[in-house]
Formats: structure tokens, sequence, C-alpha cells
């Protein structure tokens, strides 16, 4: 009776007469519609401004990276000095070491200081030449010995300035802190904002943050990403050319040719767990493989570059089979109703239609590669590297670094400067990243095609 | 190029295909049932029947589509021209292009008309040179009514076209291989009334060169375009012979029902 009854209200108070004035029903339907609106732009706004935070904290610390402070001192290469035996002769230069240099620019520093008229305070020369970057002397001395023609000559050095006067231009480094530490002074910040009224002193664009390789741990200003950009691309090299013809050939057996069994099933089952396996598992397999049992040196783009294909292949296999899947059978029916071979077909039609597919996952599982951390560390090239690998293809067993190792290595060091240069690397990661995703987006775009 | 159909006397009446006991499972389904049936030479043999009644299973034996699908066994025999298409020594790609086929969706590749056109003489090597092979693709896009429409855009993608022209560029396609036998599987479901009627008109005029195996849902059709007409029926092939008889005086009353619209 109860039931009945309820029914029978809402049946009759439930409707609206009039178009005009919603019902209950609907007015509870709608606003559930509003609600679950709602929460759906919270949750984008909340991962925009989160995105948009990340990238203004990295940008802001980073972008200092790619500008550097440069003291220019005209340094005079003095040949009695810098070539005692006098022949020109590269090998017998190299004796002097990069001490010597370093004396001889903190002569020319503090004599250009003199001819200028700047007043120095109470510093000690020695202390004015701590201005100046270590690294300094080690770039003059690879410059003369690389060019031992300029001996005698009076050139124009750019020479790199301390990291703390180059943090104190960039407001890592405050008069405050500057009295707390004792490898700068407050003197010494003063004496570098009169060198920069005079000229002498200018922070400017620096591309060796691209170029160099790493420096050591007192020497943020002088490090750079060159030998992990290097080793990045052998490895990416390595990847595009094992992975996607491997990942390709797997895919197309798989879909066209593969008869579907027990095993076909078992095989595609292991492929998409593969692509979920921890990457720090790959490194233990390439550790294993590679490095124990195949003899492979460590900390080489050869092994990185292995070990990134293995975790890449299911990554290529899996949007690839995809894309085949994606080609109408009606395609398939076409070429072979004209007599087109197995092959043929696949190859002819088939592929090219799931081209822009592949390309995309290839880019796609690049991008992932590219940013992988954690299967580089177990295989060493974690290391310290500043020798540049030689060209491929023997380069590809010199010990090399990579991006992303590159910048865990620098948020480890004590230095302050590498928190700057740690961003800066994250920007060069990204604009990798960036730069790729695009490439994906694009060949998608112009590849497309409608049937 | 060799045209074959310059060198083959004008037989009529003769069997270019013969099917004799053939069954077709799909798993553990019986789709066709010990079907017997001889195609003749320069003949459109029409084959009709209510959906799922294997006509379609049937067409796809003549030329071996069915080996694509991994669960399809075929059993008995067909021949073309004596010569048994399951024969073991039988590569189906040199039987595909014997006997051409047309699907039921206008499926052209999503290349250049042209190439469309040229791409069996491409892959069977029918052809010498560029010279023979625009020949080729002019006379087929010719004889499938298609010339005039697309001889300004060879260049433009197949897939452009409309429907009816995608049809009959598909049937191009096919002849381009210079195929004994051309199957088509109801080419002109997807069609509208007067691309139907373009296509129906060119299958008169293909029955000169070709043998021609229709597979069609209307019977209108079957009886415009057809001499011989098979009624299959739940993987039976219930009733086989000349059109006007099977429309007119059918023998079988399952045939008579589904003429007259009472089963299918």
């Amino acid at each position: 009776m109860t039931t009945l009854d309820m029914t029978g209200e809402n049946a009759g108070t439930g409707r609206s007469k009039s178009l005009f004035t919603a019902d209950k029903r609907t007015a509870a339907r709608n606003a559930a519609e509003r609600r679950f609106r709602a929460y759906g732009v919270v949750a984008i706004t909340l991962a925009i401004l989160a995105l948009v935070w990340l990238l203004i904290s990295i940008f802001s610390t980073g972008l200092p990276a790619f500008k550097q402070t440069f003291i220019d001192i005209p340094v005079t290469l003095d040949a009695a000095v810098l070539d005692k035996a006098g022949h020109g002769n590269p090998d017998e230069m190299a004796s002097v070491s990069t001490i010597g240099y370093g004396k001889l620019i903190a002569k020319a520093l503090s004599a250009e200081i003199a001819a200028r008229g700047i007043d120095t305070g109470k510093m000690k020369p020695r202390d004015v030449a701590e201005m100046i970057s270590e690294e300094s002397a080690a770039t003059l001395r690879n410059m003369v010995l690389a060019n031992p023609k300029l001996l005698g000559s009076t050139i124009q050095f750019p020479a790199l300035a301390n990291g703390r006067i180059d943090g104190y231009f960039k407001g890592r480094v405050t008069m405050a802190t500057a009295a707390l530490d004792k490898n700068t002074s407050p003197e010494k910040l003063a004496l570098a904002d009169r060198l920069v009224a005079a000229g002498m002193m200018q922070t400017r664009l620096n591309l060796g943050f691209l170029t160099m390789p790493d420096a050591s741990d007192q020497r943020p200003e002088a490090a750079g990403l060159g030998v992990a950009i290097l080793g990045s691309l052998y490895m990416m090299f390595i990847v595009l050319v094992l992975a996607l013809p491997i990942g390709v050939a797997a895919s197309v057996y798989l879909e066209e040719f593969a008869p579907k069994n027990r095993w076909t099933d078992l095989i595609e089952v292991n492929i998409s767990n593969l692509a979920a396996v921890p990457s720090i598992v790959y490194g233990i397999l390439g550790l294993a493989i590679f490095i124990n049992f195949g003899g492979l040196p460590r900390s080489t783009a050869i092994v990185g570059g292995l070990v990134l294909a293995l975790m890449t292949l299911p990554r290529i296999i899996i949007p690839t089979r995809a894309a085949l899947k994606a080609v109408p059978p009606s395609i398939r029916d076409a070429a072979l109703g004209v007599g087109a071979s197995r092959l043929q077909t696949v190859m002819h039609h088939v592929l090219p239609l799931a081209m822009p597919g592949v390309l995309t996952g290839t880019i796609i599982g690049l991008a992932q590669a590219l940013g992988e951390t954690a299967p580089l560390l177990l295989i060493g090239m974690v290391a310290f590297v500043r020798d540049f690998p030689k060209a491929p293809p023997m380069g590809l067993l010199d010990p090399a670094s990579a991006l992303p190792v590159q910048i865990f290595n620098w948020t480890q060091r004590g230095d302050p400067g590498f928190v700057e240069r740690a961003s800066g690397a994250i920007i060069v990661l990204l604009v990798f990243l960036i730069v790729m995703n695009t490439a994906a987006i694009i060949l998608r775009r112009k590849y497309e095609r409608r049937w | 190029m060799k045209d074959l159909r310059l060198e083959r006397d004008v037989r009529t009446e003769t069997n270019k295909i013969e099917a004799r006991g053939v069954q077709v499972y799909y798993g553990t389904n019986h789709a066709l049932k010990d079907v017997d049936v001889d195609i003749l030479d320069k003949t459109v043999t029409a084959f009709i029947g209510p959906s799922g009644c294997g006509k379609s299973t049937f067409l796809r034996c003549l030329n071996r589509m069915n080996d694509t699908v991994a669960s399809a066994k075929v059993q008995g025999k067909i021949t073309l021209e004596g010569e048994d298409i399951y024969d073991p020594r039988v590569d189906p790609v040199q039987l595909r292009a014997k006997i051409g086929m047309v699907f039921q969706k206008p499926n052209p590749f999503p290349k250049s008309i042209y190439d469309n056109v040229a791409y069996g003489p491409k892959i069977h090597g029918l052809t010498r040179n560029k010279a023979e092979l625009d020949e080729v693709v002019e006379s087929c896009l010719r004889k499938a009514a298609l010339w005039n429409e697309v001889k300004d855009r060879l260049t433009a993608p197949g897939t452009g076209l409309s429907g009816g022209q995608q049809q009959r560029l598909c049937i191009a396609r096919a002849i381009a291989t210079s195929p004994e036998v051309l199957l088509m599987d109801e080419p002109c479901s997807a069609l509208d009334p007067i691309a139907t009627a373009q296509v129906e008109e060119l299958i008169d005029e293909l029955r000169s060169q070709f043998s021609v195996v229709i597979v069609t849902h209307s019977m209108q059709q079957a009886a415009r375009v057809s001499q011989k007409t098979a009624f299959f029926h739940l993987g039976h092939l219930v009733e086989y012979g000349e059109t006007g008889t099977i429309f007119t005086n059918p023998k079988d009353p399952r045939t008579e029902s589904y003429i007259t619209g009472r089963i299918g």
C-alpha cells in the first residue's frame, strides 16, 4: 500500500505541468551535472597552476645558468714563461701547468686594475686573483697549447669569474652572506662592483653551459652540459637504431603474421607487462647482461643505449600494434584481392598507413628514454666524466654522461652554484623533450590520412 | 601488353569454375554445406539469398580470400579451368591475380587514382615501362566507365571520389591485373540508385571479357544483370539455373518463397 502510494505521489508531483519550470528530478540531474563540471574545472585549474608553478620555479632558477660573469683581461702570453725551450712545440709547452697560467692571469689582472686606477682597498693581489675562476687557467692553457702561435701576443682573455662573484650578480650571494663565507668576502664583491663599473667585468650569455664538460665540485661556474648532451645524443641514436626496426618488425609480425594462439597471447600480455616494469629493473638487467656477462665497459653510451633500447622496445611495440590494428581491414582485403602477398600488403599499404602512429610512438618512447635516469645510475653513468667521448662508432665505447644523470649529479653537490646549473640542465632537457613531442605532433598531422 | 582476351577464342557456355562438394566451416559452425556449382565463362552469375546464407562465404572461397580467416576450413574441390585451386602447389597470390575481387564497401587505397589502378600491374610485373602502365591504367579506367570523370585528376587521391566513382575505381583496379573471373561481393550495397545503375551497366559490359560472379541482396539487381542465378539458403545451394527460370518458374518452394518475399 505504502509503496504504491509513494510511486503514485512521485509520479504525480515529480512531473512539472509546464515546460518552463523544471521538475524536481530534472533540477536534481541538472545540479549534479553542474557539480560534475565544476569538479572538472577545479581539477584542470589545479593541474595548470601546478604546471605553471613548476615552470616558473625551474625557469627562474635555471635561466641564470645560461649567463655567466666574465672578467675581460688583456693577457700577454710571455713566451719566456710559457715556452721555456722556445721551440713552439706543444709537447714541451705542456710542462707548464695550470698553476703557471694562473699566475700569469693573476698578474695580468692586477696590472689591468692598476692601469685603470681602480681602488682595490686593503685587498692583497692574491685576494684579487681569487675572483677569477680556477678553471680560467686551464681554459687559457688549452687555448695556448691548441694554438702555439699565440705565444708572445697579447690577447683579450674572457676569464670566468669565481662562482661566488658570479652568484653576487645573480642575486645568490649578498654582502651579508659573503661576510660569513670563507670563500669570498664583502671586499671582493665591492671590488667586483667597481670592475663592472669600469667595464672590465660583465655578466653575459654563456654558451659554454651547453658545450663545456662537467667541472669539479668547487667550480660550478665552469660546469657545462657538453658531455651529457653528447652522451644523450649517442644513446638516443642507439635506441633509435635498435628499438625502431626491432619494435616495428615485432609488431608487424605479431599483428599481421603470427597465428592467434595461446603463445601469442602470452607474448602480448608480457609485452604489456614489460612496458610497466620499473626502469631501474632494466638497469639491473643491463648491468648483469651487458657489463658482467657481455664484458662491455661501464658508464659508456653503448651500454646505456642498449639498456634504454630494451626499455623502449615495448613502448614502441604497443603503439605500433595499435596503429596497425587501426588500419581498416578493407585495405588489407583490397591489396590481397588484387593479388598482393601478405608482405606486400603490409609494406605497401598497412605500414604506410600506420606510420604516423608508429612515428609518434617511437618519438614518445625516445623522449621517455631521454629522461630516464634510474637504469643509467646502475650501469655507472653517474660517474664524473670530463673527457668528451670520441666520434662514433668508437666513441660509443667511451665513458659518457647523460642529461638526466647530470641533473641528478649536480643536485647532489655542495656548492649552491650547482642548484642553478641543475635547473638550467632541466630547461635543456625540457627543450629537447618539447622539440621531440612537437616533432611527433607535426609528423602525425602531416602523414595523417583518412580513408 | 599482351591482351589475353584477344588471344582467347570466344567460347560461350564453357565452364570456367567448377565447384564440387564444397564445405566451409568457421570453427564449429558449418557455414556452407555441399555446394556444387559450375560458373560459366563470359556470363554474369548472381548469388542471391538471405543474410548469412553463405553466398559471400562461397564467393570468398573462389579466390581463397577465406585463407586470411584463421578459423575457416574449406573442403571439397574447386577448379579453375580444370586446376584445383586448393591444391598445395597453388599460390593464392597468383590465383587472386587471375580471379579479381570487388568488395561490398568501396575500398580504394589512400593513394592517387592512378596508383590505385597501377598497383596490380606493378606488383605482378605486367608492364615493362611507364608508357605501357599508363596505357593499362587508361584502358582499365575506360572499361570501368570512369576515365572521362577522372582523366584530369589522376594524381588526386582515390578516396576523394564519390562513393559510386570509388566503386568503379575498385572495379578498374580489379580488372587491371587482367583477371579471368571477377568476383563482386554486393558491389552496389553502399551506392545510391544512380551509381548502382552505372555499375550495373558496367557489369553487363564486362561480361564480354570476364566471367563475373556477383553476390547481391537485391533480387531486381540479380534479375537485371545476371544470366545465371544461384539461390543459397542456410548454407545450402538450393537452386541454380537460368536467371529467367529462377525468377519466373522456380522448382524449389524455398526459392519461390524467397523471391516472393516470404522468407529472408
